[in-house]
């Protein structure tokens, strides 16, 4: 994947949609406070989403039941947010098409083009190379709270 | 889904970027918020504000909403990931400087700066044991030859203060990443509007908003704003990558990611060093930003009439402003600065430190004053006000002579700019 390539899978329109749902598995999901798949699951409870935590060396995360695999969760999931190796995801891919989630979402550095032409053949739409966290901030978020770019320009009430 | 335009416009967004109305009470003005700290909505949310598990007000010396609209509009135009403001241009550049130097480490700069740089950069960097080589700044292999194994920063002015040099910035950011080393620049005389050093490859980019960016001299005010996209974890800055001790532990680049750098700068740094900005400040300087692209376009245009009147004039030397046809710099100023050279620049007298003073004396529009980048025109003789902690050799190194007269050109009209300057350099020699 290339820059172009990238690109077209970070549309905002996909992105804000993915941020409307409200179900999302966050596989790779550490029980170290200390890392990024930490703080981001951390933040997405404290901002109302229903967090499934997808590890299978943690029991327990965030007082949360932890499922060893996307396929080991009873219930579907939107949103399956991934901290894995680039070379996990087509398997994850897999699960998560069967486990007819809507939006695949990598994070910085999980790029993955076989993971994602599965994601895509199962029906799923695709977010590459971005933080859930940073783009919930900046659409939805205070990003603006502490000087980042939200590269928002509107003249409409802002949110709080 | 249908989304709505995307607005991309310079002027657009130096109008908007950073505030939108408020939320709750609809102020289309930017708030000012007039307060030291903020009531926590329970202990869970200040205990995730104090993490950086959320993106939270705690304290005004590490945020503050009006700060933080200016500086979101100072990262959007200069196309940052985000922004941290400082209580003046040296507070920005000293912390922007402390967050990713060790003792130990060595600095590349360019010798062309502003005074105040150089004596920052020489004592400041002494007293942290950080080395300093100075660079002459056209000279592409004096800069690849100077980085050492412990070299963690090049540093240049888009536009040489007051030398008026024009900087290789695409050719600096290529010799500073194939070592492995952030480029940092100071685009102070730039702005935003002329020159955005990070689409050349810049990876730190600081600013004295007192400048242009305020624009009506009433602010003093700095920012630094960082791309993100520099690799903090290539094994050359265990300072930012590794576990910080000054916040338990905390991985700021692996954690952060594109934020980290920003992120260490406002969480620790700032929160150290305590040089914030204040809301009024920030009110006024993000005002400024405002009418930045029009001023500027009054600013250049006058600064090229005026450079074009001095040439002419048989009391003057030399003028060394970038934009006029004849410059060196020619080349520079097509690539890096279409729009023009800026407004401030300096030119020699013929008679040398005494001619220096008294055409000073004899100006009646322009203000002697030790600033520049205000709407008002601006004089001063370096050699014995903002440069006169500097040796004759170090004066020599950076461009200016006894001579040397420095102008800061406002947005008044050109024609009585010129009549003021015609009638100061015609009093010369006559007693």
């Amino acid at each position: 994947m290339n820059e172009q390539n990238l690109s077209q899978y970070q549309d905002p329109a996909v992105i804000q949609a993915a941020l409307g749902r409200p179900r999302v598995a966050v596989v790779g999901l550490s029980s170290n406070e200390l890392r990024a798949s930490n703080f981001v699951g951390y933040y997405l409870l404290r901002n109302g989403y229903s967090v499934v935590p997808v590890n299978p060396r943690e029991e327990e995360i965030f007082g949360l039941e932890c499922y060893p695999s996307l396929a080991a969760i009873p219930e579907p999931v939107d949103v399956v947010d991934v901290f894995r190796d680039p070379s996990a995801v087509p398997a994850i891919a897999e699960e998560a098409v069967a486990q007819n989630a809507k939006f695949l979402w990598l994070q910085f550095g999980v790029i993955s083009p076989e993971g994602v032409a599965i994601a895509q053949a199962g029906g799923m739409q695709c977010i590459v190379d971005r933080c859930i966290k940073i783009e919930h901030a900046r659409y939805r978020g205070r990003m603006h709270w502490l000087g980042f770019n939200t590269e928002q320009i509107s003249a409409q009430r802002g949110r709080e | 889904m249908t989304m709505p335009p995307e607005f991309s416009g310079f002027h657009t967004r130096a109008v908007h970027a950073g505030a939108r109305p408020d939320a709750r009470t609809g102020s289309r003005a930017m708030p000012i918020h007039q307060t030291t700290s903020y009531v926590f909505e329970d202990a869970e949310a200040a205990a995730a504000y104090f993490n950086l598990q959320e993106y939270g007000n705690t304290y005004s010396r590490i945020m503050n909403p009006t700060v933080a609209a200016f500086e979101e509009r100072v990262a959007n135009l200069e196309g940052g990931v985000g922004a941290v403001a400082f209580a003046s241009g040296l507070a920005a550049q000293s912390a922007a400087l402390f967050t990713l130097l060790q003792p130990g480490d060595h600095v590349l700069a360019s010798a062309a700066l502003y005074g105040g740089t150089v004596t920052q950069f020489k004592h400041f960097l002494r007293k942290m044991s950080v080395d300093l080589d100075f660079v002459e700044p056209d000279n592409l292999s004096a800069w690849q030859g100077g980085i050492r194994d412990n070299t963690k920063l090049i540093f240049g002015e888009t536009i040489g203060n007051p030398s008026g040099c024009v900087l290789d910035i695409a050719a600096l950011a290529e010799v500073a990443h194939a070592a492995g080393v952030p480029l940092m620049i100071d685009n102070t005389f730039g702005t935003p509007y002329l020159c955005q050093p990070m689409t050349w490859g810049a990876d730190i980019v600081v600013h004295s908003a007192t400048k242009f960016m305020g624009g009506h001299g009433t602010s003093i005010g700095g920012v630094v704003t960082e791309s993100g996209e520099f690799d903090w974890s290539n094994g050359r800055f265990p300072v930012i990558a590794e576990p910080s001790p000054a916040y338990h532990g905390l991985k700021f680049h692996e954690t952060f990611g594109t934020f980290g750098y920003l992120m260490k700068l406002r969480a620790e740094t700032l929160r150290d060093l305590g040089a914030c900005m204040s809301p009024f400040n920030a009110f006024l300087l993000a005002q400024g930003i405002e009418t930045l692209p029009l001023r500027m376009r009054q600013h250049v245009a006058n600064a090229e009439a005026v450079a074009s009147f001095l040439v002419d004039h048989p009391r003057v030397d030399a003028v060394h402003y970038a934009g006029l046809p004849a410059s060196p710099y020619r080349p520079l100023v097509e690539k890096y600065l279409p729009l023009g050279a800026g407004a401030v620049f300096c030119f020699d007298l013929k008679g040398g430190r005494e001619d220096g003073i008294k055409l000073i004396e004899n100006l009646n529009l322009f203000s002697h004053l030790a600033n520049v980048g205000d709407a008002k025109s601006l004089v001063i003789h370096p050699a014995t006000t903002t440069h006169r902690q500097l040796s004759d050799a170090e004066l020599a190194a950076g461009g200016i002579g006894p001579g040397t007269i420095r102008l800061s050109i406002g947005i008044e009209d050109a024609d009585d700019l010129i009549a003021d300057l015609d009638y100061a350099l015609n009093r010369l020699g006559s007693a």
